[in-house]
């Protein structure tokens, strides 16, 4: 077969020439770090309930713990390393969100405060706030006429 | 100067590439040819304060290192032709900023290098200069940030993604001098196969390196044989395979005597870079800190360098677009007919 023949010929011929990801590594990758990460939030959970305070307040110290851990690691470019390991098992939980803020403000603050930092912190993160924040306005308003 | 077949010009006064320089950054100079470097530098901002100044003193310091080599100074430079990777070409414009000599900013992405010799090489040619300099550069994080994401982002990187090389190559050419010789320049036409996916930039590049490879060959009457080595700019890993198979395809057999400096420059088991390096300064520093040499020991004769570009940016990849590829191939030997 030629595969310079056509564009799409010659696609699938990249494509089934071209490396692919270690599919199941990877999972089980994210699988550990990412299940590590949630026990620690759960560690967190769980001691700040035994210290008396309500499921509330709780939560919300944990989302603070892993944001603040994930962005102090972020500078001390260890994050990126720990995210190259375990791809989605450090992106999709709030330390992902933590990082995918901090790494553009690094990034920036060459290019100033107000245009580097300000402007291009949310570069990355930007999408997921836009339809995280739309979605759940859309959900409100679904709940607000039928619930 | 001729014309011989469709794009190839022969030189009638083949310019001398009188000295080469190459500084590296600090991945490249735990690579296999670090030895071969003028210089390898042991962080990436090298005492500046932000990737596109780093990029811009290698890009200066690389010019002053090959000044100094040559014995000549900015005066004797005619024109000079340089570009890189960065938005409007800023590494190359503010490196020259200081010289003095007159300066023609070229883009052809990472076929930067081997565009700026073809150019230099008929401006010799036409025996109104004595020496022009050719430069480029490219720094992985100064592109990473330009065109994918910021360095500290904890994702990963796909089988098929290039590492950017942080460093400069530049040589000068001459009038004068007594080789090795730029005989013959192949200027690639752009070729689009429709490959869309950014982190595969070598896919993207290999039929465009083939086309320029035909042309080439069809031009001058050569064979691939002809040649004591065919080396490509930065197809990396899976763009080299790719490039066997099409050569094959048409009847080409290129597998005995080819390689790729985005191949050579790293060493992919250890250093983690994946398909291979990438960028401007690929070609740059191999050709300037390797193969420069190989040639004046006599290792190689007759080389044909061909440079690969992917000619697209960030807003052109988000639209969706395909990528096109460009090669522009040079024909250096030790002796001119």
């Amino acid at each position: 077969m030629n595969p310079m023949e056509t564009p799409k010929e010659y696609n699938a011929y990249v494509e089934a020439k071209a490396p692919k990801s270690p599919i199941l590594k990877d999972c089980m990758r994210a699988f550990l770090v990412g299940g590590l990460i949630c026990s620690v939030g759960q560690f967190i959970f769980e001691f700040c309930t035994f210290k008396g305070l309500d499921q509330t307040s709780a939560s919300t110290i944990v989302s603070i713990c892993l944001i603040g851990l994930s962005a102090f690691l972020t500078a001390l470019n260890i994050f990126n390393k720990i995210g190259k390991f375990a791809g989605a098992g450090s992106l999709v939980p709030i330390t992902g969100f933590a990082n995918s803020i901090v790494s553009p403000a690094i990034e920036y603050k060459s290019e100033g405060y107000v245009m580097g930092v300000g402007a291009k912190m949310f570069t990355v993160a930007g999408p997921v706030l836009v339809y995280g924040i739309s979605a759940s306005i859309l959900v409100g308003i679904i709940a607000c006429f039928f619930v | 100067m001729k014309k011989l077949g469709n794009q190839t010009l022969k030189l009638d006064h083949p310019p001398t590439i009188l000295d080469t320089a190459s500084i590296v950054g600090p991945k490249e100079s735990e690579g296999p040819l670090a030895k071969y470097f003028d210089k390898c530098l042991e962080d990436e901002f090298w005492g500046e304060k932000s990737w596109e100044k780093a990029e811009t003193k290698i890009f200066r310091e690389t010019i002053n290192t090959l000044l100094a080599k040559s014995g000549l100074s900015a005066k004797d430079i005619d024109f000079s032709f340089a570009g890189d990777l960065l938005n409007q070409c800023i590494s190359s414009n503010f490196g020259m900023r200081d010289s003095n000599i007159p300066f023609f900013g070229l883009f052809g992405a990472c076929s930067t290098f081997v565009e700026s010799l073809c150019i230099g090489s008929v401006f010799i040619d036409s025996l109104a200069c004595n020496n022009v300099l050719c430069a480029t550069s490219s720094h992985f994080c100064s592109a990473e940030k330009q065109f994918r994401f910021p360095l500290e982002l904890g994702n990963q990187r796909t089988p098929t993604s290039q590492w950017t090389v942080t460093g400069s190559g530049a040589a000068i050419l001459s009038k004068k001098g007594l080789g090795p010789y730029i005989t013959h320049i192949t200027p690639g036409a752009i070729v689009d196969m429709g490959i869309k996916d950014a982190n595969n930039m070598g896919a993207a590049m290999a039929p465009a390196a083939l086309s320029t490879l035909c042309t080439h060959f069809e031009d001058t009457g050569r064979t691939p044989d002809y040649y004591d080595a065919i080396i490509t700019g930065d197809l990396g890993h899976l763009g080299k395979s790719i490039l066997i198979d099409l050569a094959k395809s048409k009847n080409i057999d290129i597998s005995e005597n080819y390689d790729d400096c985005g191949v050579l420059m790293f060493d992919k088991k250890k250093q983690d870079t994946h398909s291979g390096g990438s960028g401007c300064a690929c070609i740059a520093t191999v050709f300037s800190g390797y193969l420069y040499k190989l040639m004046k020991q006599g290792h190689i004769k007759k080389l044909l360098l061909m440079a690969t570009g992917a000619l697209m940016n960030s807003t052109t990849s988000q639209q969706g677009e395909s990528i096109p590829g460009i090669a522009h191939a040079i024909s250096i030997e030790m002796e001119k007919e």
